[in-house]
Protein backbone atom coordinates (compact mmCIF):
# COMPACT_ATOMS: atom_id res chain seq x y z
CA UNK A 1 0.00 0.00 0.00
CA UNK A 2 3.05 2.28 0.93
CA UNK A 3 4.83 1.50 -2.28
CA UNK A 4 1.78 2.85 -4.55
CA UNK A 5 1.33 5.78 -2.16
CA UNK A 6 5.18 6.47 -2.98
CA UNK A 7 5.04 5.43 -6.63
CA UNK A 8 2.14 7.70 -7.21
CA UNK A 9 3.55 10.98 -5.67
CA UNK A 10 6.76 10.54 -7.76
CA UNK A 11 5.29 10.00 -10.56
CA UNK A 12 3.02 13.47 -10.14
CA UNK A 13 6.46 15.78 -8.94
CA UNK A 14 9.62 14.13 -8.79
CA UNK A 15 9.05 11.85 -12.38
CA UNK A 16 6.54 14.62 -13.78
CA UNK A 17 6.45 13.53 -17.36
CA UNK A 18 6.94 17.32 -18.53
CA UNK A 19 9.18 18.66 -16.02
CA UNK A 20 11.98 16.00 -16.17
CA UNK A 21 11.18 14.16 -19.31
CA UNK A 22 9.72 16.65 -21.58
CA UNK A 23 6.66 14.14 -22.40
CA UNK A 24 3.75 15.38 -24.71
CA UNK A 25 5.21 18.95 -25.23
CA UNK A 26 3.71 19.53 -28.70
CA UNK A 27 -0.06 19.28 -27.41
CA UNK A 28 1.11 21.06 -24.00
CA UNK A 29 2.83 24.07 -25.73
CA UNK A 30 -0.75 23.81 -28.39
CA UNK A 31 -3.36 23.73 -25.84
CA UNK A 32 -2.26 25.89 -23.21
CA UNK A 33 -3.75 28.92 -23.98
CA UNK A 34 -6.85 29.02 -21.65
CA UNK A 35 -7.12 27.04 -18.67
CA UNK A 36 -10.49 25.39 -19.27
CA UNK A 37 -9.41 23.29 -22.73
CA UNK A 38 -6.32 22.48 -21.00
CA UNK A 39 -8.11 20.95 -18.12
CA UNK A 40 -10.34 19.09 -20.46
CA UNK A 41 -7.22 17.76 -22.55
CA UNK A 42 -5.85 17.06 -18.91
CA UNK A 43 -8.34 14.92 -18.07
CA UNK A 44 -8.42 12.91 -21.67
CA UNK A 45 -5.18 12.62 -21.01
CA UNK A 46 -5.20 11.13 -17.93
CA UNK A 47 -7.71 8.84 -18.77
CA UNK A 48 -6.29 7.56 -21.45
CA UNK A 49 -3.10 6.99 -19.57
CA UNK A 50 -5.47 5.09 -16.91
CA UNK A 51 -6.99 2.36 -19.24
CA UNK A 52 -3.84 1.85 -21.61
CA UNK A 53 -1.00 1.98 -19.47
CA UNK A 54 -2.90 -1.32 -17.48
CA UNK A 55 -3.59 -3.03 -20.70
CA UNK A 56 -0.05 -2.78 -21.83
CA UNK A 57 1.30 -3.79 -18.79
CA UNK A 58 -0.62 -6.77 -18.70
CA UNK A 59 0.64 -7.37 -22.82
CA UNK A 60 3.84 -6.92 -21.58
CA UNK A 61 3.88 -9.24 -18.44
CA UNK A 62 1.62 -12.15 -20.29
CA UNK A 63 2.35 -11.73 -23.81
CA UNK A 64 5.55 -10.15 -24.75
CA UNK A 65 7.97 -11.29 -21.74
CA UNK A 66 10.11 -13.87 -22.55
CA UNK A 67 8.69 -17.34 -21.68
CA UNK A 68 5.07 -15.90 -21.97
CA UNK A 69 3.74 -17.32 -24.86
CA UNK A 70 5.84 -20.17 -25.88
CA UNK A 71 8.42 -21.34 -23.89
CA UNK A 72 12.06 -19.76 -25.29
CA UNK A 73 10.49 -17.03 -27.16
CA UNK A 74 11.16 -13.29 -26.23
CA UNK A 75 8.80 -11.60 -28.46
CA UNK A 76 9.26 -8.14 -26.47
CA UNK A 77 10.91 -6.15 -29.67
CA UNK A 78 7.54 -6.43 -31.29
CA UNK A 79 5.90 -3.84 -27.99
CA UNK A 80 6.56 -1.15 -30.23
CA UNK A 81 3.69 -1.69 -32.83
CA UNK A 82 1.57 -3.50 -30.07
CA UNK A 83 1.56 -0.22 -27.64
CA UNK A 84 0.73 2.09 -30.39
CA UNK A 85 -2.16 -0.42 -31.73
CA UNK A 86 -3.38 -0.77 -28.15
CA UNK A 87 -3.22 3.40 -27.51
CA UNK A 88 -4.58 3.96 -31.53
CA UNK A 89 -7.53 2.44 -30.10
CA UNK A 90 -8.17 3.43 -26.99
CA UNK A 91 -8.04 7.25 -28.23
CA UNK A 92 -10.60 6.40 -31.16
CA UNK A 93 -12.86 5.31 -28.11
CA UNK A 94 -12.08 8.17 -25.63
CA UNK A 95 -12.80 10.71 -28.81
CA UNK A 96 -16.27 9.05 -29.70
CA UNK A 97 -17.55 9.04 -25.84
CA UNK A 98 -16.61 12.72 -25.61
CA UNK A 99 -18.10 13.75 -28.94
CA UNK A 100 -21.03 12.42 -27.55
CA UNK A 101 -21.34 13.46 -23.94
CA UNK A 102 -19.43 16.97 -24.25
CA UNK A 103 -19.70 18.03 -27.64
CA UNK A 104 -18.35 21.70 -26.83
CA UNK A 105 -15.12 20.00 -25.31
CA UNK A 106 -14.89 18.11 -28.69
CA UNK A 107 -14.74 21.08 -30.96
CA UNK A 108 -12.63 23.11 -28.48
CA UNK A 109 -9.91 20.00 -28.12
CA UNK A 110 -10.42 19.92 -32.27
CA UNK A 111 -7.41 18.35 -33.64
CA UNK A 112 -5.77 17.66 -30.43
CA UNK A 113 -7.88 14.79 -29.44
CA UNK A 114 -7.20 12.25 -32.12
CA UNK A 115 -3.32 13.47 -31.20
CA UNK A 116 -3.15 12.47 -28.14
CA UNK A 117 -2.92 8.70 -30.13
CA UNK A 118 0.66 10.56 -30.91
CA UNK A 119 1.33 11.88 -27.61
CA UNK A 120 4.37 11.11 -26.45
CA UNK A 121 3.43 11.45 -22.39
CA UNK A 122 0.73 8.43 -23.30
CA UNK A 123 3.66 6.13 -25.21
CA UNK A 124 6.17 7.16 -23.00
CA UNK A 125 4.44 6.23 -19.67
CA UNK A 126 4.07 2.45 -21.35
CA UNK A 127 7.79 2.27 -22.31
CA UNK A 128 9.29 3.35 -19.08
CA UNK A 129 6.35 0.85 -17.43
CA UNK A 130 8.29 -1.73 -19.27
CA UNK A 131 11.53 -0.36 -18.24
CA UNK A 132 10.78 -0.33 -14.63
CA UNK A 133 9.55 -3.86 -14.67
CA UNK A 134 12.86 -5.21 -14.75
CA UNK A 135 13.94 -2.79 -11.76
CA UNK A 136 14.27 -3.91 -8.25
CA UNK A 137 11.30 -4.42 -6.73
CA UNK A 138 12.28 -2.36 -3.42
CA UNK A 139 13.21 0.54 -5.36
CA UNK A 140 10.36 3.37 -5.36
CA UNK A 141 10.36 3.58 -9.39
CA UNK A 142 9.36 -0.11 -9.72
CA UNK A 143 6.42 -1.20 -11.23
CA UNK A 144 6.19 -4.88 -10.15
CA UNK A 145 2.27 -6.06 -10.05
CA UNK A 146 -0.32 -5.02 -11.60
CA UNK A 147 -1.32 -2.32 -9.00
CA UNK A 148 1.56 -0.90 -9.23
CA UNK A 149 1.13 -0.01 -13.53
CA UNK A 150 -2.63 1.84 -12.32
CA UNK A 151 -0.48 4.15 -9.42
CA UNK A 152 1.76 4.76 -11.91
CA UNK A 153 -0.65 5.86 -15.00
CA UNK A 154 -2.85 8.16 -12.77
CA UNK A 155 -0.11 9.44 -11.51
CA UNK A 156 2.05 10.49 -14.81
CA UNK A 157 -1.36 11.39 -15.91
CA UNK A 158 -2.69 13.74 -13.30
CA UNK A 159 1.24 15.09 -13.23
CA UNK A 160 0.89 15.68 -16.92
CA UNK A 161 -2.55 17.64 -16.14
CA UNK A 162 -0.80 19.74 -13.34
CA UNK A 163 1.42 20.69 -15.77
CA UNK A 164 -0.90 21.75 -18.26
CA UNK A 165 -3.34 23.39 -16.07
CA UNK A 166 -0.29 25.97 -14.33
CA UNK A 167 1.15 26.60 -17.72
CA UNK A 168 -2.19 27.96 -18.88
CA UNK A 169 -2.65 30.01 -16.09
CA UNK A 170 0.21 31.31 -16.56
CA UNK A 171 -0.33 32.19 -20.58
CA UNK A 172 -3.40 34.09 -19.47
CA UNK A 173 -1.62 36.47 -17.82
CA UNK A 174 1.20 36.82 -19.75
CA UNK A 175 -1.21 38.10 -22.43
CA UNK A 176 -0.63 41.23 -21.06
CA UNK A 177 2.62 41.61 -20.56
CA UNK A 178 5.20 43.65 -22.19
CA UNK A 179 7.47 40.93 -24.20
CA UNK A 180 10.23 41.90 -26.78
CA UNK A 181 8.25 41.21 -30.05
CA UNK A 182 10.56 38.25 -31.09
CA UNK A 183 10.00 36.23 -27.94
CA UNK A 184 6.49 36.77 -28.26
CA UNK A 185 4.23 33.64 -27.90
CA UNK A 186 5.95 30.54 -28.09
CA UNK A 187 9.68 31.93 -27.15
CA UNK A 188 8.33 33.29 -23.79
CA UNK A 189 6.53 29.97 -23.23
CA UNK A 190 9.64 28.32 -24.04
CA UNK A 191 11.38 30.39 -20.98
CA UNK A 192 8.31 29.77 -18.68
CA UNK A 193 8.74 26.51 -18.54
CA UNK A 194 12.02 26.29 -18.02
CA UNK A 195 11.68 28.17 -15.29
CA UNK A 196 8.70 26.31 -13.94
CA UNK A 197 10.87 22.79 -14.84
CA UNK A 198 13.45 24.65 -12.20
CA UNK A 199 10.74 25.06 -9.57
CA UNK A 200 9.70 21.19 -9.63
CA UNK A 201 13.31 20.34 -9.64
CA UNK A 202 13.29 21.08 -6.06
CA UNK A 203 10.88 18.07 -5.68
CA UNK A 204 13.44 15.75 -6.71
CA UNK A 205 14.88 15.72 -2.93
CA UNK A 206 11.76 14.00 -1.85
CA UNK A 207 12.58 11.31 0.16
CA UNK A 208 9.61 8.14 -0.83
CA UNK B 1 16.19 20.49 -60.13
CA UNK B 2 15.52 24.01 -58.59
CA UNK B 3 12.37 23.04 -56.59
CA UNK B 4 13.85 20.52 -55.29
CA UNK B 5 16.23 22.37 -53.09
CA UNK B 6 13.44 24.25 -52.31
CA UNK B 7 12.13 21.57 -50.54
CA UNK B 8 15.33 20.41 -48.24
CA UNK B 9 16.00 23.90 -47.62
CA UNK B 10 13.19 25.44 -46.67
CA UNK B 11 12.71 22.93 -43.70
CA UNK B 12 16.09 23.55 -42.72
CA UNK B 13 16.09 27.24 -41.96
CA UNK B 14 13.01 29.16 -42.72
CA UNK B 15 10.33 26.47 -41.98
CA UNK B 16 12.15 24.50 -38.80
CA UNK B 17 10.04 21.83 -37.72
CA UNK B 18 11.56 22.26 -34.40
CA UNK B 19 11.61 26.09 -34.14
CA UNK B 20 8.73 27.27 -36.33
CA UNK B 21 6.14 24.30 -36.70
CA UNK B 22 7.06 23.49 -32.80
CA UNK B 23 6.86 19.98 -33.40
CA UNK B 24 8.76 17.18 -31.98
CA UNK B 25 10.05 18.98 -28.93
CA UNK B 26 10.18 16.09 -26.53
CA UNK B 27 12.79 14.27 -27.92
CA UNK B 28 14.48 17.24 -28.97
CA UNK B 29 15.06 18.43 -25.29
CA UNK B 30 15.61 15.30 -23.65
CA UNK B 31 18.69 13.81 -25.17
CA UNK B 32 20.72 17.08 -25.85
CA UNK B 33 22.35 16.78 -22.28
CA UNK B 34 25.71 15.31 -24.10
CA UNK B 35 26.72 15.79 -28.58
CA UNK B 36 26.99 12.10 -28.93
CA UNK B 37 23.13 10.88 -28.52
CA UNK B 38 21.68 14.05 -30.08
CA UNK B 39 23.96 13.55 -33.08
CA UNK B 40 23.23 9.73 -32.93
CA UNK B 41 19.01 10.98 -32.43
CA UNK B 42 19.06 13.52 -35.10
CA UNK B 43 20.80 10.73 -37.75
CA UNK B 44 17.79 8.22 -36.67
CA UNK B 45 14.63 10.60 -36.74
CA UNK B 46 16.39 11.88 -40.50
CA UNK B 47 16.32 8.22 -41.54
CA UNK B 48 13.34 7.08 -40.11
CA UNK B 49 11.43 10.60 -41.41
CA UNK B 50 12.94 9.73 -45.38
CA UNK B 51 12.02 6.32 -45.32
CA UNK B 52 8.77 6.52 -43.82
CA UNK B 53 7.77 9.20 -46.05
CA UNK B 54 8.80 7.34 -49.03
CA UNK B 55 6.65 3.95 -47.85
CA UNK B 56 3.30 6.24 -47.22
CA UNK B 57 4.00 8.12 -50.42
CA UNK B 58 4.35 4.84 -52.41
CA UNK B 59 1.38 3.77 -50.62
CA UNK B 60 -0.70 6.76 -50.47
CA UNK B 61 -3.10 5.61 -53.73
CA UNK B 62 -4.10 2.59 -51.76
CA UNK B 63 -4.19 3.68 -48.11
CA UNK B 64 -8.35 4.31 -47.53
CA UNK B 65 -8.66 7.55 -45.52
CA UNK B 66 -10.55 6.67 -42.61
CA UNK B 67 -7.54 4.04 -41.51
CA UNK B 68 -4.64 6.31 -42.63
CA UNK B 69 -3.75 7.08 -39.41
CA UNK B 70 -3.22 3.94 -37.72
CA UNK B 71 -1.40 2.69 -41.27
CA UNK B 72 0.82 5.64 -40.69
CA UNK B 73 1.48 4.55 -37.15
CA UNK B 74 2.39 0.74 -38.41
CA UNK B 75 4.95 2.19 -40.89
CA UNK B 76 6.54 4.53 -38.51
CA UNK B 77 6.70 1.54 -35.88
CA UNK B 78 8.06 -0.72 -37.77
CA UNK B 79 10.76 1.07 -39.15
CA UNK B 80 11.19 2.54 -35.18
CA UNK B 81 11.85 -0.78 -34.03
CA UNK B 82 14.12 -1.80 -37.09
CA UNK B 83 16.32 1.30 -36.23
CA UNK B 84 16.42 0.33 -32.78
CA UNK B 85 17.48 -3.30 -32.75
CA UNK B 86 20.49 -1.85 -35.20
CA UNK B 87 20.95 0.64 -32.31
CA UNK B 88 21.16 -1.85 -29.78
CA UNK B 89 23.35 -4.41 -31.92
CA UNK B 90 26.20 -1.73 -33.09
CA UNK B 91 25.90 1.14 -30.98
CA UNK B 92 24.48 -0.22 -27.64
CA UNK B 93 25.68 2.15 -25.13
CA UNK B 94 24.00 4.96 -27.30
CA UNK B 95 21.29 2.79 -27.13
CA UNK B 96 21.06 2.62 -23.59
CA UNK B 97 21.23 6.99 -23.17
CA UNK B 98 18.99 7.34 -25.14
CA UNK B 99 16.88 4.56 -23.48
CA UNK B 100 12.56 5.35 -23.97
CA UNK B 101 13.76 8.28 -26.39
CA UNK B 102 14.31 6.21 -29.53
CA UNK B 103 10.97 4.34 -29.26
CA UNK B 104 9.04 7.71 -28.62
CA UNK B 105 10.18 8.53 -32.25
CA UNK B 106 6.89 6.51 -33.45
CA UNK B 107 5.25 9.49 -31.87
CA UNK B 108 7.43 12.26 -32.77
CA UNK B 109 5.46 14.87 -34.40
CA UNK B 110 7.35 15.90 -37.26
CA UNK B 111 7.07 12.04 -38.47
CA UNK B 112 3.13 12.37 -38.36
CA UNK B 113 3.31 15.73 -40.08
CA UNK B 114 5.27 15.32 -42.63
CA UNK B 115 3.54 11.78 -43.52
CA UNK B 116 -0.03 14.19 -43.16
CA UNK B 117 1.16 17.31 -45.07
CA UNK B 118 3.76 15.90 -47.44
CA UNK B 119 3.96 12.36 -48.27
CA UNK B 120 0.22 11.89 -48.58
CA UNK B 121 -0.07 14.03 -51.79
CA UNK B 122 3.54 13.78 -53.18
CA UNK B 123 5.50 11.60 -55.41
CA UNK B 124 8.15 9.27 -53.23
CA UNK B 125 11.17 11.23 -54.41
CA UNK B 126 10.12 14.37 -53.19
CA UNK B 127 9.31 12.71 -50.21
CA UNK B 128 12.28 11.35 -49.56
CA UNK B 129 13.77 14.82 -49.91
CA UNK B 130 11.12 16.63 -47.74
CA UNK B 131 11.85 13.58 -44.96
CA UNK B 132 15.67 14.23 -45.51
CA UNK B 133 15.27 18.56 -45.48
CA UNK B 134 12.82 17.97 -41.53
CA UNK B 135 15.34 15.55 -40.22
CA UNK B 136 17.91 17.44 -41.40
CA UNK B 137 16.74 20.34 -39.68
CA UNK B 138 15.47 18.91 -36.46
CA UNK B 139 19.34 17.51 -36.19
CA UNK B 140 20.67 21.07 -36.56
CA UNK B 141 18.73 22.28 -33.53
CA UNK B 142 19.41 19.01 -31.07
CA UNK B 143 23.09 19.58 -32.15
CA UNK B 144 23.39 22.97 -31.12
CA UNK B 145 21.39 22.69 -27.97
CA UNK B 146 23.46 20.22 -27.30
CA UNK B 147 26.59 21.46 -28.22
CA UNK B 148 25.93 24.30 -25.70
CA UNK B 149 24.68 22.03 -23.00
CA UNK B 150 27.68 20.00 -23.43
CA UNK B 151 30.50 22.21 -23.23
CA UNK B 152 29.26 24.93 -20.89
CA UNK B 153 27.86 21.77 -18.66
CA UNK B 154 30.55 19.18 -18.54
CA UNK B 155 33.34 20.92 -20.21
CA UNK B 156 33.56 18.39 -23.24
CA UNK B 157 32.37 17.58 -26.67
CA UNK B 158 31.88 14.38 -27.92
CA UNK B 159 33.29 13.02 -24.39
CA UNK B 160 36.21 14.75 -25.20
CA UNK B 161 37.81 17.16 -22.76
CA UNK B 162 37.99 20.98 -24.29
CA UNK B 163 38.17 23.21 -21.12
CA UNK B 164 41.77 22.44 -19.97
CA UNK B 165 42.13 20.69 -16.62
CA UNK B 166 44.36 23.43 -15.41
CA UNK B 167 41.40 26.04 -15.64
CA UNK B 168 38.73 24.24 -13.34
CA UNK B 169 38.71 25.83 -9.11
CA UNK B 170 39.57 22.40 -8.18
CA UNK B 171 42.96 22.47 -9.64
CA UNK B 172 43.60 25.69 -8.53
CA UNK B 173 42.09 27.66 -11.83
CA UNK B 174 39.23 30.09 -11.76
CA UNK B 175 36.81 27.76 -13.85
CA UNK B 176 33.43 26.15 -12.37
CA UNK B 177 31.20 23.97 -14.72
CA UNK B 178 27.35 25.71 -15.00
CA UNK B 179 25.58 21.96 -13.40
CA UNK B 180 22.46 23.77 -14.47
CA UNK B 181 23.17 23.01 -18.15
CA UNK B 182 22.66 19.37 -17.77
CA UNK B 183 19.54 19.52 -16.07
CA UNK B 184 16.43 19.20 -18.08
CA UNK B 185 15.34 22.89 -17.10
CA UNK B 186 18.01 24.48 -19.11
CA UNK B 187 16.94 22.94 -22.47
CA UNK B 188 13.55 24.52 -22.55
CA UNK B 189 15.74 27.98 -21.88
CA UNK B 190 18.01 27.58 -24.71
CA UNK B 191 15.41 26.11 -26.96
CA UNK B 192 13.40 29.50 -26.07
CA UNK B 193 16.73 31.41 -27.33
CA UNK B 194 16.93 29.71 -30.03
CA UNK B 195 13.74 30.91 -31.05
CA UNK B 196 14.19 34.41 -29.90
CA UNK B 197 17.44 34.54 -32.22
CA UNK B 198 15.70 32.86 -35.52
CA UNK B 199 12.40 35.03 -34.48
CA UNK B 200 14.69 38.31 -34.79
CA UNK B 201 16.09 37.42 -38.04
CA UNK B 202 12.84 36.00 -39.67
CA UNK B 203 10.59 38.95 -38.75
CA UNK B 204 7.39 37.65 -41.23
CA UNK B 205 7.47 34.72 -37.93
CA UNK B 206 6.42 36.80 -35.27
CA UNK B 207 3.72 36.44 -33.16
CA UNK B 208 1.06 39.78 -33.22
Amino acid sequence: MEHFFSLFVRSIFVDNMIFAFFLGMCSFLAVSKNVKTALGLGIAVTFVQFITLPVNYLLQTKVLGPDCLVQGVDLSFLSFILFIAVIAGIVQLVEMVIEKFSPSLYASLGIFLPLIAVNCAIMGGSLFMQQRIEMDPDSTQAISCFGDSIAFALGSGIGWMLAIVCLAAIREKLEYSDVPKPLKGIGITFITVGLMAMAFMCFSGLNL
Amino acid sequence: MAKNNEVIKTPVWLNNPVVVQILGICSALAVTAKLKPAIVMGLSVTIITALSNVVISLLRKTIPNRIRIIVQLVVVAALVTIVSEILKAFAYDVSVQLSVYIGLIITNCILMGRLEAFAMQNTPWASLLDGIGNGLGYAMILIIVAFVRELFGSGALLGFQIIPQSWYVTNGGWYLNNGLMIMPPMALILVGCIIWVHRAKNEELQEK
